[in-house]
Formats: structure tokens, sequence, C-alpha cells
């Protein structure tokens, strides 16, 4: 292999991580990423809460180093290299301005800590670099020029603390800047900001971006946020990456249901993919723009609020009864009953509440993607009890399902079809369990695992839930009713439901 | 006719009377006597300054400044200032690494260096005293007992100066050191200019709660150097057993005025600092 790079990949890639993961107290927080930043573009990692983004730029900055893999600048390791040797400037949270600094001495602080690299023949003639300061002169000018970006000129000898929130926001701003660094980091800068003055920062932000021509790596949970201003957005869940595109490829082709539901409003269907450009969901054959699937692949289909159209009740591909009919400003938010889908519109028409309705969706309203859970998949071990222990928990089973014709005698011992007795305590199965067949109780003695609600999206006939056991392991399962997100549950799995199968079919004859 | 009865309410004011009137008989009432003793005549218990003259003009034909009063002024202040820098030296080290080390028991740690204060400390200073003796350093000369009573203050004191500079450092929020780092400071460079300025609040309170007992501990002063070095506290305490109230108070209010004179140069009295060090002022 060779890691000779081409001169225009090293111009155009400005940062890239390479298999990047991240531990701390042996728990995976990044789960080996990988993904590059063009030189001078505007960068948004999107995600909620806990979901990596700033840890990824928090090892970019330097505070943090990867567990493994490499953070190449320009082409070259970085990764072990500390936050002061980095071409790269962090805009913080809170901001983090020195309380005992005056406004100039923030922003000059960089700028004193600098020095210039000097070339100059000594006495003897040998060419010398020496290290020099920057001139007091030369300081003042480059404040004055970073206050001048952030129109806060004439603010220099004031204290942070007689500063407004959005006035300590474009001082931090100033403080990163004038440093000229390559790369510009910013960690939910404007999360402390009322709306109206969030607004006006991104645009002031997005403005920034483009007179100074650096590379911004911007990170927000806020969708509309990244909408609004990048030029790359990168969504990120549960550490990993779901999907790097640009705004608009995001927003309209999301690559699952968790881009699709966490960008904008949604409708999520489960749904089949009965043969190229055309998909069966709410109980009827939709053509789409979609091919290359299996022939009755199950999907997921997302199609937005605003691409569904209300027609007469006779002409709509789809009937319903409307329920409600919410006034948004420049749409009404109206909710459709067809059948047991519900379903959200976006439109300027205002149809009543109760009201027949038909809706059609155009072929390109319809985004199909591939259905990244079909079914809980597990490494276990059948116990002393004939239970199996899988996924942070204990649950009852058939293990005769491991041998076709086989029977359990009195005393627990498995007799095959050929009359051989077998004690299975500590055979190794691999369990698969059906999104559907788990059910969840509040009372964690019900089921045989107990774990936290971590995600829930809404697919118009049911909810999808994400239970994370204490130990990491991951339930996926399908149900009708609400709970919330962070809700301890139990799940419960009926034995019929728990499919084995032998993990080393030959070691255990 | 009905009197409307005066009702009894309790308001939260109240419980603050308790104290007030601690403040009165013990701390107020003092400081009036004091100052009535140094402003007035021994015998006749009129109004005079002679008492401020007399402290400061020599006796026995001795000037002011070659008297031993005068000696015993200057030796207190070298004891003060020496225990007061040793002991910063000692205590912000400590302090900084308890605050910033990774161990979760920081309340464990701190407590090794507290638990030497729950003996009784003439006690401690007794122990102090009879080591000193065993190496053979107690009351060898003049500088033997300056060091030894320097060794006392910081013994008993250091706790009084690592507690305070432990809570700033401990409160500093991270992020700032981050910063610092992410614009370019090395990490010698980071204390320096952040934790150092940010600490100061904690530096200033360890070192007002050092400095002052210094002064006036005799105690351990008497005991390190069987009385042979008197301090300012010694010289007081003197005035008072020998019935000399007038000198002994005018000496108080001196050394109380010069105290208020310290605190308020070192920027004591500044609530802001203490704020921005907590980080709190930001918001």
């Amino acid at each position: 292999m060779s890691n000779v790079k081409t001169n225009e990949q090293e111009q155009s890639h400005i940062i890239e991580l390479v298999n990047v993961c991240k531990e701390f107290d042996g728990v995976s927080i990044i789960e080996n990423i990988n993904f590059y930043v063009r030189k001078g573009e505007f960068i948004t990692f999107l995600g909620p809460s806990g979901c990596g983004k700033t840890t990824t730029l928090r090892m970019i900055a330097g505070f943090d180093t990867p567990t493994s893999g490499q953070i190449l600048l320009n082409g070259k390791d970085i990764s072990d290299l500390p936050p002061n040797k980095r071409p790269v400037n962090t805009v913080f949270q809170k901001y983090a301005l020195f309380p005992h600094l005056n406004i100039f001495e923030n922003v000059a602080f960089g700028l004193k800590l600098k020095r210039v690299e000097k070339r100059y023949i000594d006495k003897k003639g040998n060419e010398r670099i020496k290290y020099e300061k920057l001139s007091k002169a030369v300081i003042a000018e480059k404040v004055r020029k970073a206050l001048e970006i952030v129109d806060l000129v004439g603010f220099e000898k004031r204290s942070i603390s007689t500063l407004s929130g959005g006035q300590q926001q474009r001082i931090a701003i100033a403080r990163a800047i004038v440093n000229e660094p390559e790369i510009l980091l910013l960690d939910e800068p404007l999360g402390a900001l009322d709306l109206k003055m969030r607004k006006e920062m991104q645009l002031e932000l997005k403005a920034m971006h483009k007179r100074l021509g650096i590379t911004f790596i911007y990170v927000t949970h806020d969708q509309e946020e990244a909408l609004t201003m990048s030029d790359t957005i990168v969504v990120m869940a549960d550490g990993a990456i779901q999907q790097i595109g640009t705004p608009e490829m995001i927003y309209n082709e999301p690559k699952n249901t968790f881009v699709a539901d966490f960008i904008g409003e949604s409708n999520i269907f489960s749904g089949v993919m009965s043969k190229d450009y055309l998909v069966r969901f709410c109980g009827k054959a939709f053509p789409c723009l979609d091919s290359g699937f299996e022939k009755d692949e199950p999907v997921d289909i997302v199609v937005r609020p605003e691409d569904v159209i209300i027609t007469a009740p006779e002409n709509g591909m789809l009937s319903g009864k409307v329920t409600s009919v919410i006034f948004k400003g420049i749409h009404y938010q109206i909710l459709v009953q067809c059948g047991r889908y519900e379903i959200e519109i976006q439109s300027t028409t205002t149809p009543k509440v109760g009201e027949q309705v038909g809706l059609s969706v155009q072929p390109d309203g319809i985004h199909v993607m591939k259905k990244k859970f079909r079914v809980n998949k597990f490494s276990g071990v059948i116990t002393k009890r004939n239970t199996v222990e899988f996924g942070d928990g204990e649950f009852d089973c058939d293990v005769t399902q491991l041998y076709p014709g086989s029977h359990l005698d009195e005393e627990g011992y498995l007799i095959t079809a050929k009359g051989e007795k077998l004690d299975l305590t500590d055979t190794e199965v691999n369990v698969e369990v059906g999104l559907h067949d788990i059910t969840m109780s509040d009372n964690p003695h019900d089921g045989g695992a107990q774990g936290h609600i971590i995600s829930l999206i809404y697919k118009s006939e049911y909810y999808r839930y994400i239970v994370r056991t204490e130990n990491e392991e991951d339930y996926v399962l399908a149900c009708e009713d609400l709970w919330n997100e962070n809700d301890f549950v139990s799940l419960i799995i009926p034995k019929d439901k728990i499919r084995l199968t032998l993990k080393n079919p030959e070691e255990s004859k | 006719m009905t009197k409307a009865k005066p009702k009894l309410r309790f308001s939260r004011k109240l419980l603050a009377i308790p104290y007030a009137l601690f403040l009165a008989i013990f701390v107020v009432a003092p400081l009036v006597i004091i100052v009535y003793y140094a402003f007035t005549n021994g015998d006749t218990g009129e109004f005079t300054v002679d008492n401020f003259v007399n402290f400061f003009s020599g006796t026995g034909g001795q000037s002011f400044f070659e008297s031993s009063r005068f000696k015993t002024i200057v030796q207190s202040f070298f004891i003060s200032v020496m225990s007061t820098v040793l002991c910063l030296a000692i205590a912000y080290p400590v302090a900084y690494i308890i605050a910033t080390c990774k161990v979760k028991n920081k309340a464990g740690l701190l407590l090794l260096f507290i638990v030497p204060m729950w003996v009784n400390f003439v006690l401690r200073i007794n122990a102090l005293k009879e080591l000193l003796d065993w190496i053979g350093i107690y009351n060898k000369s003049d500088e033997w007992n300056i060091f030894n009573t320097v060794l006392g203050m910081v013994y008993d004191f250091l706790p009084f100066m690592i507690l305070p500079v432990y809570t700033t450092i401990s409160k500093i929020d991270k992020s700032y050191l981050e910063a610092a780092r992410d614009l370019g400071a090395g990490g010698a460079s980071a204390f320096l200019k952040i934790t150092l300025p940010l600490s100061k609040p904690g530096i200033m309170s360890g070192v007002s709660m050092v400095f002052l007992p210094s002064m006036t501990n005799y105690v351990i002063s008497n005991y390190m150097t069987f009385n042979h070095t008197k301090i300012i506290g010694a010289f007081i305490d003197e005035c008072f057993k020998n019935d000399l109230w007038n000198l002994g108070s005018v000496t108080a209010l001196l050394l109380l005025t010069l105290m208020f004179l310290i605190t308020w140069l070192t920027g004591g009295f500044d609530a802001q600092s203490e704020t921005n060090a907590r980080g709190t002022s930001l918001w």
C-alpha cells in the first residue's frame, strides 16, 4: 500500500479522519468513522446529544486523542500533536473567554504567544533562524482587524463581564480568527443565544466564512441551523456517521430512517419493494424512482409532509379523514388518518377536520431506503436450566429447535431424534428475535432483560424503539404504544419467538 | 372594644439575631474598649494621643529604632512574611496536584492534610519542640529560634493555605485551560497565564489566614524558642499582663490598621475577583 497522495488530493482534503475510534473508560463513543473535509468548505456535524459530534471536534482540536485511527491534516498524521501545535482554533460552546483579561487581552492572547520564524545572517556569515515575538504594533493592528470583522471595535478596554451573550460570542470568534487558523472549529456556538440572535448570527457566520475563506467545522444539534449554513453535513448518531452530503442531498435523499426522522418532518412507513420502480406501503402500490432491490425486499419509505398532495377523495391514491389542522405560519400542518396509518401533510389548502380527502404522492416524493433493522441478532449461551442468555439478559426458550425431532427428558437433558442424550449447558448459539416479537413492560421483573429507551421513531402505524441495556446491548422493537425516551423498561420475548441456531454445529456432535 | 393583638411573626431576619448579639458582645464591644484605652490617659481617663506618641518614642534613652520594641516588630514581620511565603510555596503545589489529579476521592486526599488539625495545636507544637530538641537545634541561637518559630507557624497554618487555594483551583473552568492551549499556549504558559491569575483570590484568602495569625500567635513562638523570640502578639500580651492597658491597646489598634491596609491594597475587599474566579460572572 502506498501512502503517496496526489498533490491535488492533498490540497483539497485539509482534514481527513481514517478509521477513528474513541473510547472513554472502555465505553465506545466513536466507532470507526471515516471522512474528509475539503479546504475552504463549511462542514457541519449534526446529531442528537451524545452522538459523538463534540468528541469528534475535540479530537480534531487536540483535546482528546483517538483510541485508534488517524487524523490527517494536509496529509500528515496529527493524532498525537498537542492542541497548541495545531493550526486550528476553536470557538467554545460557552465561549471560555478569560475572565481576568479584558477584551483586547483576550483577543491578543494567541498573538502574544506566537513566534515568527526569522532568518538572519550572524556575524560569522552563517544563516540562522530565530523566533521572534510579534511587535506590539502588529498585535494591536491584528486585534483591531479581528474586532472589525465581528463589529466590536472600541470595546478593547472593557471587561468580559460587561458584555451580552451575543457580544461574548463575537469576541470568542474574534479571539479564534485573529490567529489566522487553517481551520476554525465551532462547538455549538449559538446554543446559548435567543432565537432571533441565533438567526442573525447564522447569516453572519456564513458571510464571515465567505470573507475569510478558511475551513469551518461546525457542530450543532439544530438541523435547521445545519441546513442553513453548511456546504456539507455529516449526520451522526450513536458514534457513527449516518450520512454525509450536501444539505439538499441529506434532506431529499435520506439514507436511513434516522436521518429522515432527524432532518425535517417526515412520514416513515414500512413497505415492500414489489419490483423495480414499484413500492407497496399503506396497503397500496406506488410508482417510485428507486430500483436495485431484491424482489419483495422489506424497505423503509420516507415521504416528506410537503410532498403529499391533497385531492378529492375519489382522485387520491389513498383516502382518509382529516383529524387535525394546525396553522403554522406559512403553511398548515394537517393530519389525515388513512385506516391504520396516520399521515402528516404540509399544505396551504385548508380542509376541515372530519372531512374525507384523497391523498397522492408523486414518484419523486417517495424515498425508499434499505431496512436497517429487520431482525435482532445476538450471540447467546444455553444455561443449566435450558434457558438462553443473550443481550444482557436471560430468557426462557425452546432448546429442542436446535436439533430437529428432539425432546427433553425429565432431568433436563436433550434427547435427539437418534436417541442421543445431550447436556446443552454452555452451548453457544445464535439468537434471532423479530422486531414485532418483543414487548416492553415497565415492571423490571416481567422481562428477561432491562434497559432504557434510547431512540424512538414514529412509523405511521407503529413506533420503532431501540432499547439499550446497561452493558450496551441494543434491542430493536416495534410497538404501537407510545413510550418516552429514557424510560426504563424490561423486555418480554415469548418462548416460541426466540429462534436459536447452533453456533458451531460440528463441535457439539 | 377589641384590641388588635400584635402578631408575632417569624421572619428569616430573626435568625441573624444570635450572630448580631455575638458580634456586638465579642467583637464590637472589645474594639470600642481598645479604642477607648488607646485614646485615654491611664491615670486621669482624659482624651489624649500621648499613647501613640509614647509607642513611637524610645525607652531608656534609646531612640525608637534602637528599642527592643522595634526589634520585636521587625522580627515579627520577618517571621510572618517567611511563614506566609513558605506556606504558599508548599501549599500551592499540593492544592494544585489534588485539584487537578484524576483521583476520584479528592476529599480523602485533602483529609490527609486536615486530620493533623484535629490534634490540639499546643500538643502538636510541643511534639515539634521535642523533635527539634532531639535533633539539637532547639533554642540553640537567635537565628535557630527564628527558624524554629517559622517552622512552627508553617506546620500549624499550612491547612489554612491549602484549603482556599484548593477550592479556587478546583473551581476554575477547564475550558479556560483548553482555550489557552487551543490558542497556542504550552502547558507551562497556560498555567502561568490562566491557572495562576485565576487562583489569586484563593491565594489572597490563604495569605490573610496565615499572615495575621503568625504575627500574633505567640504561643507558637514562645514554645518553639523557650520564650526567647518575641513577636507582636507576645508584646501585646505582656502589656496587658503588666497593667499597661493603654500601650497594649495602641499596639493592637496599630496592628489592626496595618492588616486592614494590607487586605485593602491586595484587593481582598474586591468582591469582583472572587466571582470571576468561580466563572459565575460570565452569565
